[in-house]
């Protein structure tokens, strides 16, 4: 059947087809008739953010916690051009988002128009497809092909540019299932024979590691629950990248935490000395190889990835596979299986004792002592006191944001959404209220810095109108905790521009957006204090005062190898001296 | 890799892989790239390589099938070959790309360019033009009594020799299409 709407009517009609129940924006004069649609129906929730950007992170928050695709809707020129960080951001990391932008009409495009920006010019690099609307009947077969682009193969943002008069115009409705998707279908079997000599290899490995990423939590639950088994049944230690936590459980018998820079002494050890790594949706990203010249020198390299440019790009791989995780993993436990569950068990049992011996360094050891808190042992109670709770984190990017990596366990997939490719300060906050919209009984947390939640601070506007109790946890330093980490290490103790005077009474802002403010610097005081805001039933800003001179380690200074690491607590400096650099 | 999936006309034909795929060397390898004929398609593909640094020697692009709105985009591209693999991947990676050859490693092929020279003298140098014209098999297309204009088709090796010896004999103005390219054979 032939539908005749209105570009703006076909827009909601498309969104409600693909079935897209909340929609984050902030209106404009070039999508003011898409709004007057959104008006006229009760399908579709939107959520009036305060910031084009916070919208973005929003929709990323909503899309990495439920697997779904988020949605964004914004106006021309500055509204689109404040969305580009949040887009960036969603395309290093990977998270399905579709993006409404309004554009001047076609006839005064080119004519440097009032809000006219050239968006998709602007966007082309920073989303994984984008597209300029000029004609309403082809506007719902471009949205359509939009969501299916943005959630297969390697997810990503796509763009749609909409200029006024196409949201004005008649044309004709094309349902989802009349469209053409066929140009856009990336690969998802793995190549068979790849599988089975990575099968091959994995039974005679002495030292094997699983290396696991993002792709596993995109892929879908299945992956990770595959992932889990091929663990278990094979007894291959697991470390991941801060975007795949929970993939494996935390609480997991063959977890070794979080590798790369901030990564557990353990876990990168583990990736320097073995013999057969199995990079399972990950890319060898900078802040994981460390130098790469020396990065994991003695193994044979396999890497299962949907992208076929991520393979090869930084390190050479011995068996690449391209294909979904979850289907590669599949057919990988089935060979395995079927060739008769070998593993080299003695090897791997001594394999297995080497790692304990790292695991005894106790890496991520820390003083909590006198009156003053430590971001540390905040984590770790906040931990102890919402363990076993319906519990999301979103983080902003900082010192803060590796301390919750290392001392957070995460037991499930997408139950972690933080900025790990772009890191973006600014993500946590409008990340968190995207979690708690979708999942409006879960306790939600955002562990913030005071610098990094400051930059969209002003979401606690939108999380007050919408009754979004997100939890703002700011382990407050007064200082640009990382940034003046590097300096301290690296720059001669020369604290250029990271100390802010003048920062707000986090209780009294709170209070004036009217959520609720706790304050807390006493140790002693810190779980009373935890509890409270956990208890409230609404927003709440918890401004904790701690240390303003910690770092955060284990750290590999950039351009080190994984087995040159720099080591927190003086007493565990000895320990290393005489184990952990001998033992690799 | 395996020994019997090695490409007709790839050097890797050889008892030994001879390319060591982290040598520093650099390579020109022409590549072709079917599009859909869409806007903002050679932005693309343009932004890609000054967006990850990859070098364009050449590039040429026109629309060759008019029912399907698709268009051949020829580049000659220089890089290690881990960046070219990297170049052909994210190639992949466009939405609208359909498919990318490497020719320099998917066996012999033809690349041809065409090339107009202008070239004003007289007397003796305008006469040793129009004879090295000739041997070169550039046709006069334009002349003037001070001037003639050539064009040839040719590899672009042939266009360069050609263009160092008129240079001396008043080469004024030039204009290269790029290169074009196809494997031989069907």
């Amino acid at each position: 059947m032939k539908r005749q709407m209105s570009g703006a009517k076909m827009i909601i009609q498309a969104l409600k087809d693909q079935g897209v129940d909340v929609v984050f924006g902030y209106p404009g004069g070039a999508v003011l008739p898409i709004y007057d649609e959104i008006f006229q129906q009760n399908d579709i929730r939107h959520i009036l953010v305060r910031h084009e950007q916070a919208a973005v992170h929003a929709a990323e928050g909503y899309a990495r916690s439920t697997g779904k695709p988020g949605v964004v809707l914004v106006t021309s020129g500055p509204g689109a051009t404040n969305a580009v960080t949040g887009m960036t951001d969603a395309l290093l990391d990977s998270i399905p988002l579709v993006i409404l932008t309004g554009q001047v009409p076609t006839f005064m495009i080119g004519n440097d128009a009032f809000q006219e920006a050239d968006t998709v010019g602007i966007t082309r690099p920073c989303t994984k497809h984008n597209w300029l609307v000029k004609d309403t009947d082809k506007l719902a077969e471009i949205i359509h092909e939009g969501f299916h682009i943005a959630t297969s193969g390697r997810p990503g943002p796509v763009l749609i540019d909409v200029p006024k008069d196409v949201q004005f115009a008649d044309g004709t409705y094309v349902p989802p299932k009349k469209v053409d998707t066929s140009r856009y279908q990336p690969q998802i079997k793995g190549d068979i024979k790849a599988i089975t000599a990575l099968v091959e290899m994995m039974e005679k490995a002495e030292r094997p590691i699983l290396y696991t990423g993002g792709g596993v939590i995109n892929s879908g639950p299945a992956a990770s629950q595959l992932l889990r088994e091929l663990a278990d049944a094979s007894g291959i230690p697991v470390t991941s990248t801060l975007m795949g936590l929970g993939a494996y459980p935390a609480s997991g018998k063959n977890w070794l935490g979080m590798l790369g820079m901030h990564g557990l002494y353990e876990a990168n050890l583990a990736m320097h000395g073995c013999d057969l790594m199995i990079c399972v949706g990950a890319r060898f990203d900078d802040r994981i190889t460390g130098r790469v010249e020396d990065f994991s020198p003695h193994s044979k390299k396999a890497h299962i990835d949907i992208d076929p440019s991520s393979i090869n790009k930084v390190v050479h791989t011995d068996v690449p596979i391209v294909g979904d995780i979850g289907h590669v993993l599949e057919d990988l436990l089935k060979i395995w299986k079927s060739r008769g569950r070998k593993v080299n068990k003695p090897a791997i049992g001594k394999w297995w004792k080497q790692i304990e011996e790292w695991r005894a360094v106790n890496c991520l050891a820390y003083k909590q002592e006198g009156k003053i808190i430590k971001p540390q042992y905040a984590l770790e109670r906040l931990e102890a006191l919402t363990k076993g709770m319906d519990r999301y984190i979103t983080t902003e990017v900082g010192q803060h944001q590796m301390w919750a990596a290392q001392f957070l366990g995460f037991d499930e997939p997408n139950r972690l959404m933080t900025s790990g490719g772009l890191g973006t300060m600014g993500y946590g906050h409008p990340s968190s209220l995207g979690v708690q919209l979708a999942h409006p009984d879960a306790l939600v947390i955002n562990i913030a810095g005071e610098g990094s939640w400051l930059m969209n601070m002003q979401e606690m506007g939108t999380a007050v109108q919408y009754r979004l109790p997100a939890k703002q946890f700011i382990l407050n330093n007064e200082r640009l905790g990382m940034v003046r980490q590097w300096q301290e290490l690296l720059h001669g103790e020369r604290y250029s521009a990271t100390w802010q005077e003048a920062l707000p009474d986090f209780v009294k802002l709170a209070e004036s957006f009217g959520a609720k403010g706790i304050r807390c610097s006493d140790p002693a005081d810190l779980d009373d204090a935890i509890m409270e805001m956990i208890k409230h039933d609404g927003p709440v800003i918890f401004d904790c005062l701690v240390e303003k001179h910690e770092n955060c380690f284990p750290m590999i200074p950039s351009g080190s190898p994984h087995n040159e690491m720099l080591m927190g607590d003086a007493e565990t400096q000895g320990v290393i001296g005489n184990t952990g650099a001998v033992l690799v | 890799m395996s020994a019997l999936n090695i490409k007709k006309g790839s050097s890797a034909h050889s008892a030994y892989d001879l390319k060591n795929p982290n040598a520093d060397v650099h390579e020109a390898h022409t590549l072709t790239v079917t599009v859909d004929n869409e806007a903002g398609v050679l932005a693309r593909v343009i932004g890609l390589f000054s967006g990850r640094g990859y070098n364009i020697e050449s590039l040429t692009v026109a629309e060759i099938n008019e029912e399907y709105h698709t268009s051949r985009i020829t580049i000659v591209t220089t890089g290690t070959p881990q960046v070219i693999e990297q170049i052909k991947a994210q190639l992949g990676r466009i939405v609208p790309v359909h498919s990318v050859h490497d020719l320099t490693v998917e066996g012999p092929y033809l690349e041809r360019e065409l090339a107009l020279f202008k070239v004003a003298g007289t007397g003796d140098k305008r006469v040793e033009a129009l004879r090295l014209a000739d041997i070169f098999r550039a046709n006069v297309v334009d002349s003037t009594l001070e001037s003639f204009v050539f064009e040839m088709t040719g590899t672009s090796e042939k266009i360069d020799a050609f263009a160092d010896l008129m240079r001396p004999l008043g080469l004024i103005e030039t204009a290269r299409t790029g290169v074009a390219a196809m494997a031989r054979g069907a």
